[in-house]
């Protein structure tokens, strides 16, 4: 087979920044490091050099430079790294330096996390941790992300391998060895029913995608209650920081947040005004679609008018109005334009946010994740409760076991990989 | 000059034989002695849970054993029967005597020449093995099948005594296994017993629990040609406290844990002196009382076998209910054996490294005579194919027991004696006893090795399922409750079927595939996966693995 590509690519985020980390990796990582940097430091230390193109020599940063060696590193190859300055010409004029390497190009997308899953550095579910990590924008996504990583949720699913593969050798053992052809153990299936509901309750919490999308958190109320003038208010609200522009090709807002480390997505329903003209009668059903779909719901209306929801804070707005009067009770009472009650209502929205994410540090699983899960819960109930004979308890407890296989990569390999590497962006 | 020859006149080596002969080929049986032909060695019964089915897949070839257990069959037994319909296990018993005539007359009739030799020597060419030398002369062959059972270098234990031989009273093919362990094929030993055999006139069935021979007749075959014949009736006994003690107190002067014994024996039919060790806390283990023949006073305790010095043998029997004043016959011993690791077969039983060498049967770890039977079926019908240059035989473990078994073997390798149960079987309520013909009639039809009535049997099969009565038989029963569940094992399978379209070139060389551990690498080196699907069954193959293979695959079908 021929000598594996070495590729390349800026693994921090886009520059301007104060420091821009290239990361190189492949049989040729280490020559590409000394044509840069003159010679490299030991394994697994970092040293400063000068960098300079390999071809004009010219001078192009002063750069920290780190050494890994295969199989010892994050993708299991040679890996060099640089850490220069972050300023876009360096940035540049670096990774111009190495493309013009013979043997070295520009990585793909999720190529280095690629090469790390292929040279058996991690498994599925750490891979799949760590495209999360890469993706992670706020402190919860990093600590849950952290946790799949470092193979949490590998440890737990084998434990839950290992209890269903028990379930099945009982099962097993009453078909092929039962000498007396006994009835079914009551006792096996009280135990199908105990797996399923464990099973269940990780189902029951928060999926790890929330922490990606954030927690959507919708402004509703009739016209005119000041829901655009909320909106801008919090946005200019210190607290908050917006996280990037949204589009703003489409009829509502959605405004990404992150609030004391809590990913939110706001969305204001402003655009979708309330009348008899048809077009908009169509804004209104979206809106009672928005609402629907509100993990928090900030109803600025009356108070007896707020849909039905779960997790609802209502306001009352424009209190800096004296023909408003004082807020009823139960209502926040809120000023865009002076500010009055704003704070409150953030911490309101961020205590209800935390309680739908995974709580920090715990394993959440991913809907491709929570789907195989599912599936195996499914099987198991019937196992506990439908099955009539031992033969199809065997049979349920066997396809729970292939979902797990499913869901740990030992099935349907090719589904797997699309599904995860289709996600990483480049060089991470 | 033979098309086929194969040594060794069991279980495998009979199917071996007589399959290979209704494919067409001129084939030669070598065996010591020609009246042990078709012998059961051990327990006298065929079928039960999983070899039940192996025996009725096999019928569907017009292979041997179904019809030769009904025509000696004196007691039947549907086991399972409350549970199930995919794991009904038809068992009977047999006449040994009226067994082995049964298979001598089947293989006459299929055209089977008998040759009362020992095999020496394969003479090899070339990388193909071409000609058997034997004690009465060279016989040239284009495909040899060794099916030697237990006797390559096979050493019996009773006691602190040790005698070669295979089965009591018999030679060792001590030539034929140095040549096998030159060539490289010999893997290791494994080790099964038997339990003594008793004088049924001195038993007292008036006070033991009998077990009658079910009341409605079915049949192994699906020719049922309704021999007429008394059941005989089996009992059961227990052993007790007492038998538990004498045997604990006699461990010492056991070969098996002595340590004389270094073969593994199987851990799901063990001899009683593990049982008791095992199992200290239960009372009493059951044996079934099994009668070896209508003429003959032997009966064959199932569940004592046992390698005890005599004396202790003689001893704890007399402790068990109803054999306080009964007589051994023969003692019980343990063979240990050499055997062949089946991951150097491909799937069609042919070993990879030497053509025209096909290897079936117990010398391939397993044990059981369904087992053993159903190897020499598929070995016989692809020497055929080696031999007359005809299409190879493939079973799926999709679609039949003898899959499982032979996608087990060659992938998996053996660790200790390899017997068929269903819980092998993923697609367990697909593969049933009763459903068979449905399964592998077009295979064996399009095998071309079945009689004209077998046949026509099959063709009317096909055609009476499409018809509306069809509901009402058994089989129609089975079908309608397994379907939401063969349903969904058939999403199932799709999603793996896509695994198994990916091919791995045969010269693959896992040690240039980036990512695969040195352990990955001799695992799969050693099994020597087709398609992605098997490497995900070979076993510790960790995803991680898979992925590597499956990219490694898709780069390679890519350049």
């Amino acid at each position: 087979m021929n000598e594996r590509d070495t590729i390349f690519a800026l693994s921090s985020g886009r520059p301007p920044a104060a420091v821009s980390i290239i990361r190189v990796s492949g049989p040729r990582a280490h020559e590409a490091g000394r044509l840069i940097a003159g010679s490299l430091p030991e394994p697994r230390t970092a040293a400063v050099r000068a960098l300079r193109h390999p071809r004009t020599s010219e001078l192009l940063d002063e750069a920290l430079v780190l050494r890994f060696d295969s199989p010892a590193s994050s993708t299991g190859e040679d890996i060099v790294e640089f850490q220069c300055h972050g300023g876009r010409a360096v940035t540049d004029a670096l990774l111009g330096a190495l493309a013009s390497l013979e043997g070295l190009r520009l990585a793909e997308p999720g190529e280095f996390t690629r090469r790390a899953f292929e040279n058996g550095r991690i498994d599925l579910t750490e891979a799949e941790g760590l495209a999360d990590l890469v993706e992670a924008e706020t402190e919860s996504q990093r600590k849950a992300a952290l946790a799949l990583a470092e193979g949490g949720l590998k440890k737990q699913v084998t434990l839950w391998q290992e209890r269903m593969l028990a379930l099945s050798a009982q099962a097993e053992q009453a078909i092929d060895y039962d000498d007396n052809d006994q009835e079914i153990d009551a006792a096996l299936q009280r135990e199908c029913a105990t797996l399923a509901a464990e099973l269940r309750s990780w189902l029951d919490q928060p999926r790890v995608e929330r922490l990606k999308d954030g927690v959507r958190v919708v402004v509703a109320g009739p016209p005119n209650a000041g829901k655009s003038s909320l909106i801008n208010a919090i946005v200019g609200e210190e607290r908050a920081i917006v996280t990037h522009i949204p589009g703003t090709t489409r009829d509502f807002i959605e405004v990404p947040l992150a609030l004391g480390g809590v990913p939110l997505l706001l969305t204001d329903t402003a655009g979708l005004r309330e009348s008899a003209d048809e077009v908009e009668a169509i804004g209104v059903a979206r809106a009672g679609k928005l609402i629907e779909a509100a993990d928090v719901l900030v109803w600025l209306g009356e108070p007896g008018d707020a849909p039905d929801h779960s997790r609802v804070i209502k306001a009352h707005t424009k209190a800096d109005l004296p023909s408003r009067g004082s807020a009823p009770k139960g209502s926040l009472a809120l000023s865009s334009v002076s500010g009055e009650g704003i704070p409150e209502l953030l911490g309101r929205v961020e205590l209800e946010a935390r309680g739908l994410l995974p709580t920090e540090g715990a394993i959440a699983l991913n809907r491709r994740q929570a789907h195989h899960v599912g599936e195996a819960v499914q099987f198991l109930l019937h196992a506990a409760v439908d099955a009539p004979d031992v033969v199809l308890i065997a049979e349920d407890l066997r396809a729970a076991r292939s979902a797990f296989d499913r869901l740990t990569g030992r099935a349907g390999i090719e589904d797997v990989l699309d599904a995860l590497f289709s996600r990483f962006c480049l060089g991470k | 000059m033979y098309d086929v020859l194969v040594i060794g006149a069991g279980h495998a080596g009979c199917e071996a034989a007589a399959a290979a002969a209704r494919r067409g080929a001129r084939v030669g049986l070598l065996t010591f002695r020609a009246e042990d032909v078709g012998q059961m060695s051990c327990n006298p019964s065929i079928g039960g849970v999983g070899k039940g089915h192996l025996v009725r897949e096999l019928d569907v070839f017009d292979g041997l054993m179904a019809r030769a257990a009904d025509q000696a069959a004196i007691h039947r037994r549907m086991l399972n029967r409350s549970k199930g319909p995919a794991v009904w296990g038809p068992r009977v018993q047999a006449d040994r005597k009226l067994y082995r005539s049964a298979i001598q007359q089947l293989l006459r009739e299929n055209g089977v020449e008998l040759i009362t030799a020992e095999a020496q020597q394969l003479t090899v060419r070339n990388g193909r093995v071409t000609a058997v030398e034997s004690n009465a002369g060279t016989f040239p062959a284009r495909a040899v099948v060794i099916a030697t059972g237990t006797f390559l270098d096979a050493r019996m234990f009773v006691g602190e005594q040790v005698i070669a031989g295979g089965r009591r009273g018999e030679n060792t093919s001590l030539a034929l296994a140095q040549q096998i362990r030159e060539i490289g094929l010999g893997q290791g030993r494994l080790k099964t017993g038997t339990p003594p055999r008793l004088d049924g006139r001195t038993i007292d069935w008036s006070r033991l629990e009998e077990q009658p021979s079910d009341v409605d007749s079915w049949a192994m075959s699906a020719f049922d040609d309704q021999v007429p014949r008394p059941q005989l009736r089996c009992a059961i006994a227990r052993t007790n406290r007492r038998t538990h003690e004498i045997i604990e107190a006699n461990f010492r002067r056991s070969p098996l844990f002595a340590g004389a014994i270094e073969g593994r024996g199987p851990r799901y039919c063990p001899s009683i002196e593990d049982k008791v060790k095992r199992f200290s806390d239960r009372d009493a283990h059951q044996i079934f009382l099994e009668p070896e023949g209508f003429d003959d006073a032997l009966v064959y305790p199932n569940g004592i076998s046992t390698s005890l010095p005599c004396d202790v043998q003689e001893t704890f029997v007399r402790t068990i209910g109803g054999l306080e004043r009964v007589e051994i016959v023969r003692h019980g011993y343990a063979v240990e054996y050499e055997f062949v690791d089946p991951r150097r077969l491909n799937q069609s039983l042919e070993v990879r490294d030497l053509l025209g060498l096909f290897l079936a049967g117990q010398i391939n770890g397993t044990t059981g005579y369904e087992e053993a039977a159903a190897q020499g079926l598929a070995a016989g019908l692809n020497a055929a194919a080696t031999a007359m240059d005809l299409e190879q035989v493939r079973f799926d473990r999709r679609t039949s027991y003898i899959g499982v078994m032979i996608d087990d073997l060659t992938l998996q390798g053996v660790r200790e004696p390899y017997r068929m149960m269903t819980a092998r079987a993923e697609y367990r309520l697909s593969l049933r006893a009763d459903n068979a013909v449905t399964r592998l009639g077009q295979a064996a039809l399009a095998a071309s090795c079945v009689s004209e009535r077998r046949r026509r049997h099959i063709e009317d099969h096909f055609e009476r399922r499409g018809r509306a009565e069809f509901t009402d038989t058994e089989e129609g029963r089975a079908d309608a409750l397994y379907r939401p569940y063969v349903e969904r094992q058939q999403r199932e399978w799709d999603v793996v079927k896509r695994d198994s379209r990916i091919w791995f070139p045969g010269e693959l060389d896992y040690a240039a595939v980036p990512g695969l551990s040195n352990e990955m690498v001799e695992r799969l080196a050693v099994a020597r996966p087709e398609t992605l699907d098997q490497a995900s069954r070979v076993p510790g193959v960790t995803p991680a693995a898979l992925s590597a293979l499956y990219v490694a695959a898709n780069r390679r079908a890519a350049a």
